[in-house]
């Protein structure tokens, strides 16, 4: 293996760039110590190196890791990128060198603490997306329809598909307020987009009036005898009921686009990573 | 609007069937909706159930007189009706605000079988041809409909149901006058056939519309009447086997009128012994269990303190230990502690070198259970301690409990004598193993 040095890596925050991180490690034949995106600063105690994002050098990585690994690998690696596990780039860097080292059969190490921690991470994100898929609440105004979430990992990739399929004719919009990006859609286009602060409009009538409605059979289905706040908040987190209308959140309304992100919307969904502010 | 939804949905609340799950269709353009075949929560009703329908009766007036249902006809309560354009519209509203899956609808029964079925006709096919709906509908069939009636009801759904309501005749006798057994059995067997029918006529004529895709469920009533789980789960097998059902659910039962009949008002539903039935379920539908091996005469009834696994295995001992490295997946599937996805995964590693606890506990395998029951390379856990009750007490889950937790089992101490009897021969469970 690699020698340790007593250094930590800073890079961008991109996909990309963390496979450039794959990549220096691998050409100075160094482990670091720790791999900071530029957000959230480097660790204190450690010299840190800089790492240039090179999109050449990241294809190189990249596209060895099916090749080499296995394309489950590639899967695997670009949705624990997305997940929130702590330390995610180590965890990141770990499997790769398993992976180049074991190849295919890394898949199967699933004792492998490495392996263990990046299928959990990969696991909890699914769950999240899962969730999503489920605790999205539109909000209607004419003929658009918006929605805010707060994960803790970034799933919008993952929902992606789904509320695509589901509403082929609508024109809707899902802002992830916690990294700062939306989905969009229009009928025959989608993209994920960068959007720093979106405030949703208050709702019009009709979209209050159903609101309500929601709330009364909400109210009106639960059965008192059997009323377990213990059980409900295990399956139905609390941390997702800021933005659901019948635990009294304030959903968003009228998803008002500026022009830009119009025109920025109209950029086709494109198949390669995307880069993640 | 808002007072209908209410009466509506209240009285079909007692209705468990939530699930969208077992329909898989994407959307089109021009349409709105897909189905996904595993099913979405959209949220959890404060008793903890997971609502991704809107669940809603048709009418809730019925001309019959059903003992343990809100509904009845003697019962005095506030009665609506939704015009088949009135359930259209809230379902479309609801299902773009991302608030639910599709539509759950039921109906008491109005003027006649046939009359109500033609209603939920009308409201599926304003649903269906006029909204271009592709989201998820389960409809129930309503005993004693022509034939005809139902058929067209089934291609407009994506399941069906009948509910079985009690698990047998002498029950239903007493307590649901108008119906029997017979036009229970009769639409079930009927959507069983059309099922059958449509699924070779697919094979041979591409575009033949598909009836019930996701299947039929049906639902019964968990202690109103006296009846053990051991007849509940043999009539869940054969429903499973001579109906294909896909799903059977079980309610426990809620007191929600006054009746001679029935258990007192104040009766708290028997919500341990529901749970205990799902899980016995599940055992049969995934685990390659027979009701027979889970339960018998002699003890027709599930025991409150272990699930059904575990009582299993407790009464098997001479089937464990079992060797985590060799043994087959139907055999890890036994075990308590291991799931269908940690078995799967015990397969998985297996491959790539062999395992040992430490590794198990990664896998997802709850050894608290699981340790009592299984070999790593011929050795059981080191210093594995089996004594007189610590098998009991570890096989015990006192968060399961505590989720069910009601008066009639808080009062039971944990070692209390009576189950300590239905466990037989616990003691001895703990000669396999290294440990005493
Ligand atoms: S037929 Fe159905 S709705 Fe009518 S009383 Fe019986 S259970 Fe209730």
């Amino acid at each position: 293996m690699f020698k340790t040095t007593a250094l930590a890596y800073t890079y961008d925050g991109s996909f990309e760039g963390l496979l450039c991180c794959v990549f220096e490690s691998y050409e100075w034949k160094e482990t670091p110590l720790a791999i900071h995106s530029l957000e959230e600063g480097q660790g204190l105690l450690l010299e840190s190196k800089w790492i240039e994002t090179d999109s050449v050098k990241a294809d190189r990585v990249l596209r060895s890791i099916p090749l080499k690994i296995s394309p489950e690998a590639e899967e695997l690696v670009r949705l624990g990128f997305w997940s929130n596990a702590m330390d995610k780039e180590m965890l990141l860097l770990n499997f790769l060198y398993l992976g180049f080292t074991h190849g295919r059969r890394v898949m199967n190490m699933l004792a492998d603490d490495t392996v263990s921690a990046l299928n959990k991470a990969v696991q909890q994100l699914r769950r999240e997306g899962h969730h999503y898929l489920g605790f999205v609440r539109f909000s209607v105004y004419g003929p658009v329809m918006a929605a805010v979430i707060e994960p803790r990992g970034y799933i919008l990739p993952v929902i992606e598909d789904h509320f695509c399929d589901r509403f082929q004719n609508e024109s809707f919009m899902i802002y992830d307020k916690t990294h700062g990006m939306a989905l969009l859609h229009q009928p025959g286009r989608q993209a994920i987009i960068p959007l720093q602060e979106w405030i949703p409009p208050e709702p019009d009538e009709a979209e209050a009036a159903y609101r309500r409605l929601w709330q009364g059979f909400y109210n009106a289905i639960g059965i008192k005898e059997r009323k377990n706040d213990r059980l409900r908040a295990s399956l139905m987190p609390k941390r997702y009921w800021k933005q659901l209308p019948e635990m009294n959140g304030n959903a968003p309304a009228l998803p008002a686009l500026p022009a830009r992100q119009e025109q920025t919307a109209r950029r086709l969904k494109s198949g390669r990573p995307r880069k993640l502010q | 609007m808002m007072e209908k939804l209410e009466i509506l949905t209240a009285s079909a609340k007692y209705d468990v069937a939530c699930t969208s799950s077992g329909a898989s269709r994407s959307g089109q353009p021009g349409s709105l909706g897909n189905a996904v075949s595993m099913g979405i929560c959209h949220s959890f009703a404060a008793d903890g159930r997971c609502i991704s329908l809107l669940k809603v009766l048709m009418t809730n007036g019925c001309i019959y007189d059903c003992a343990y249902c809100v509904n009845r006809k003697s019962n005095p309560t506030r009665r609506a009706a939704f015009t088949p354009e009135e359930i259209a519209n809230l379902t479309m509203q609801f299902y773009r605000r991302n608030y639910i899956e599709g539509l759950f609808l039921s109906s008491g029964i109005m003027r006649s079988p046939d009359y109500t079925t033609e209603q939920l006709i009308a409201a599926l096919e304003l649903l269906r041809n006029v909204y271009n709906f592709r989201g998820y509908i389960h409809v129930k069939a309503i005993p004693g409909a022509d034939d005809v009636l139902l058929s067209r009801l089934g291609l407009l759904a994506d399941r069906m149901s009948v509910n079985i309501e009690l698990p047998s005749q002498e029950s239903l006798n007493r307590l649901a006058p108008d119906k029997s057994k017979q036009s229970i059995l009769k639409p079930m067997g009927l959507i069983k056939n059309k099922i059958t029918e449509n699924s070779s006529d697919l094979v041979k004529y591409k575009h033949t519309p598909r009836f019930a895709p996701a299947g039929q469920s049906t639902q019964m009533i968990i202690g109103a009447t006296p009846d053990t789980d051991y007849q509940i789960l043999n009539l869940t097998e054969g429903l499973y086997k001579k109906y294909g059902l896909k799903r059977i659910f079980y309610s426990a039962y809620t007191p929600v009128v006054e009746d001679s009949l029935l258990p007192a008002l104040d009766t708290k539903p028997p919500l341990l012994r529901e749970h205990r039935l799902y899980q016995a379920d599940w055992l049969l539908r995934f685990y390659g269990f027979e009701a027979k091996e889970l339960l018998d005469e002699a003890a027709p009834n599930f025991n409150p303190l272990l699930d059904p696994k575990c009582s299993w295995a407790i009464n098997h001992r001479e089937q464990f230990p079992v060797e985590i490295n060799r043994a087959p997946y139907e055999t890890l599937l036994r075990v308590p502690g291991i799931g269908v996805r940690s078995a799967q995964r015990i397969l998985k590693a297996r491959r790539a070198g062999s395992l040992d606890f430490y590794a198990l506990k990664k896998l997802g395998v709850v050894l608290k259970r699981a340790q009592f029951f299984i070999t790593c390379k011929g050795k059981p856990l080191e210093g594995l301690k089996v004594g007189e009750h610590t098998l009991l007490r570890s096989l015990m889950s006192g968060q399961e409990l505590a989720k069910f937790q009601q008066p009639e089992v808080e009062q039971l101490s944990f070692f209390d004598d009576s189950y300590m009897a239905a466990l037989p021969e616990a003691g001895r469970a703990a000669t396999f193993g290294k440990g005493v």
